[in-house]
């Protein structure tokens, strides 16, 4: 099966390529940027076993910091997403070594509480707009050349972007630091007696964590040319936990079924039945934690394999 | 007369307001504490039930003429009620998983709850009148004191308190925490477990509603007005831990009374007080002020 993925892959990455032909990109951007927070968020829950509930915090400082440095000071569009990513990341770090103090249960009520107060401050910052937002962010040329004003030459940026973020997830999970992060999901204790410094492992996934969830917020914004506090309220961190939970949680691919599948619900659903959407949202949340907590590419594989077990 | 530069008689609203928030932060951190006692799950929708506290004592008065005493009495029951058929349906099948799908699907729930109230009411609130018994105010000589706020303080200390003495001071609690800490020998002992989890959580929930219906006339029904507490809670949660019940009680009523000083004193920060303090807690104790590290 392992031969197989590739395969799979590079035809995915061959009609992503075309998708702009068929489809409006910018709808496909908003995937994009929303399956790579989800990407970076199933790091930490699906390999690490921790479940962040306050990742929204990083997408939306992502957003805004990026937001501010191309808009007021007028940087370049790469130094732009590369100040997002480094904003979350210091922020993930700070808020990364309070809450792995807790374990479990309480770790999510950190991360959620924190993400809680960033929000607030966000509130109150002048810099943020308040409950306007950050409006008209220019994208920008990128490497002072591609016009980004063009949503086709965006979306290839976009997609290089969210392709490389996803190599390099997949590149961690692989390696051996990947493999201890896994062991200190399946049994923390026994890492710890293996002489593995735990604290440290986990910090350093979620700060990893946290940059992708900024690089997402920051494409987010180029792509939108606004950053909002909805980019940063709890519903959003709700979001990616469901959208990691929809696709499977642990899987690689999982989180980018699941982003893909609740963005084309939430943009089919939002004209038609407007604020049930967030009913919608909670009632596949109790479906999945009820009935298919593998997500979609968890039971696709288990399927995949009792069929191929059978033939066997 | 001022203390600091303050007025007196504004010191003393706010401390009282605090006071308010405080209670509906110790009867929500006790609930929320007695739950994860039994059923090991954290009540996402906590939140969502104290909403729907208000707004059925709301709709109570509004479509069937239902008044506030009643409301007292029979809303809690009947948020319980819920909160058993949730229990019986689905929450019992996630006892053998890891903690967090628990608290996922009570998310679910919440986001489920918050967004049929949102979507039959909208976002603003809808004002419930203070019952005529409790309006107007008391003159104490230095400050006059709100009726309602101090029956409101009042009620929920009761039942605080009263949730106190059942479970550390009768058979009935000592049953509950031979259950919390070991329920396959409690129930080896011909107890019925499955039952008092149901219960509890029944209760739990009930206890939201409760505050739910105190705070409707303060803060009037408001679909958001559950998410915007729960997560208060949770930081009240894990500053005091959930080892102790008395815990519990004492820091939701203490970091009321924080947070109102703080919006007199320096009002930017009322809002994020107690988050810095709980990672005040976080650093230089993890477990909590009442808590036993595990």
């Amino acid at each position: 099966m392992s031969r197989k993925f590739p395969l799979g892959y590079l035809l995915l990455l061959a009609a992503l390529l075309f998708a702009p032909v068929v489809v409006y990109p910018v709808l496909v951007m908003k995937v994009l940027c929303f399956a790579l927070f989800a990407c970076a968020f199933n790091l930490l829950l699906g390999y690490t076993g921790l479940l962040s509930f306050g990742h929204a915090a990083f997408f939306g400082s992502g957003a805004y910091i990026a937001g501010h440095v191309l808009k007021e000071w007028g940087w370049p569009t790469e130094f732009g997403l590369l100040a997002g990513t480094l904003a979350a990341a210091a922020l993930g770090w700070l808020v990364g070594s309070l809450a792995i103090r807790r374990q479990g249960i309480y770790f999510a009520m950190v991360t959620l509480a924190l993400a809680q107060m960033v929000y607030f401050i966000f509130i109150q910052s002048p810099f943020t707009g308040g409950e306007d937002g950050l409006q008209g962010i220019p994208r920008g040329h990128f490497l002072g050349v591609i016009d980004l004003a063009n949503d086709t030459a965006l979306y290839y940026l976009v997609l290089a972007i969210c392709v490389s973020a996803f190599w390099l997830i997949y590149r961690t999970i692989h390696s051996p630091f990947g493999q201890i992060l896994k062991a200190v999901r399946e049994n923390e204790a026994r890492v710890v007696s293996l002489g593995y410094d735990v604290a440290k492992y986990k910090l350093v996934a979620f700060v990893l964590s946290a940059a992708l969830a900024g690089l997402a917020g920051a494409t987010k914004a180029l792509v939108f040319k606004f950053a909002t506090l909805t980019d940063a309220h709890w519903h959003a961190s709700g979001e990616v936990v469901l959208m990691t939970l929809l696709g499977g949680m642990g899987t690689i691919f999982g989180p980018v079924v699941g982003a893909s599948v609740i963005i084309t619900l939430q943009s089919e659903l939002a004209d038609k039945v407007g604020s049930l959407v967030t009913v919608i949202m909670g009632a596949i949340f109790v479906i999945c934690v009820l009935a298919f907590r593998r997500g979609i590419v968890g039971e696709a594989t288990a399927l995949y394999q009792r069929m191929v077990g059978r033939r066997a | 007369m001022e203390i600091f530069g303050v007025p007196v008689q504004a010191l003393m609203s706010q401390l009282m307001l605090g006071l308010v928030n405080g209670s509906f932060y110790a009867i929500l951190s006790l609930g929320l504490a007695v739950i994860f006692g039994m059923l090991n799950i954290i009540n996402f929708a906590h939140g969502a039930m104290y909403m729907a506290g208000a707004f059925l004592a709301w709709m109570g008065l509004t479509y069937w003429g239902i008044s506030y005493w009643w409301s007292l009495l029979l809303v809690p029951p009947a948020v319980g009620l819920v909160g058993i058929a949730i229990e019986r349906t689905m929450l019992r099948w996630l006892y053998q998983l890891d903690h967090l799908y628990g608290l996922l699907l009570t998310f679910g729930l919440a986001l489920m709850i918050e967004g049929l109230f949102l979507y039959l009411y909208g976002s603003s609130g809808l004002p419930y009148e203070v019952p005529d018994m409790l309006g107007g105010t008391i003159n104490l000589g230095f400050m006059f004191l709100p009726k309602y706020r101090a029956w409101v303080v009042g009620v929920s200390l009761l039942a605080c308190l009263g949730t106190w003495y059942v479970i550390e001071k009768t058979r009935l609690g000592a049953y509950l925490r031979a259950a919390t800490e070991n329920p396959r020998l409690t129930q080896a002992f011909g107890i019925n477990v499955p039952l008092m989890v149901m219960l509890t959580y029944g209760f739990g929930v009930a206890l939201a509603g409760l505050a739910g219906v105190l705070a409707a006339p303060i803060y009037q029904a408001d679909p958001q007005m559950g998410s915007k507490l729960i997560i208060v809670v949770f930081a009240v949660v894990v500053i005091g831990g959930m080892g102790s019940i008395m815990g519990s009680i004492l820091t939701g009523l203490g970091l009321g009374v924080i947070e109102g000083l703080t919006k007199v004193f320096y009002s930017e920060a009322s809002s994020t007080v107690v988050f810095v303090i709980m990672v005040c807690v976080l650093m230089v104790r993890p477990a909590g002020l009442f808590g036993r590290e595990k």
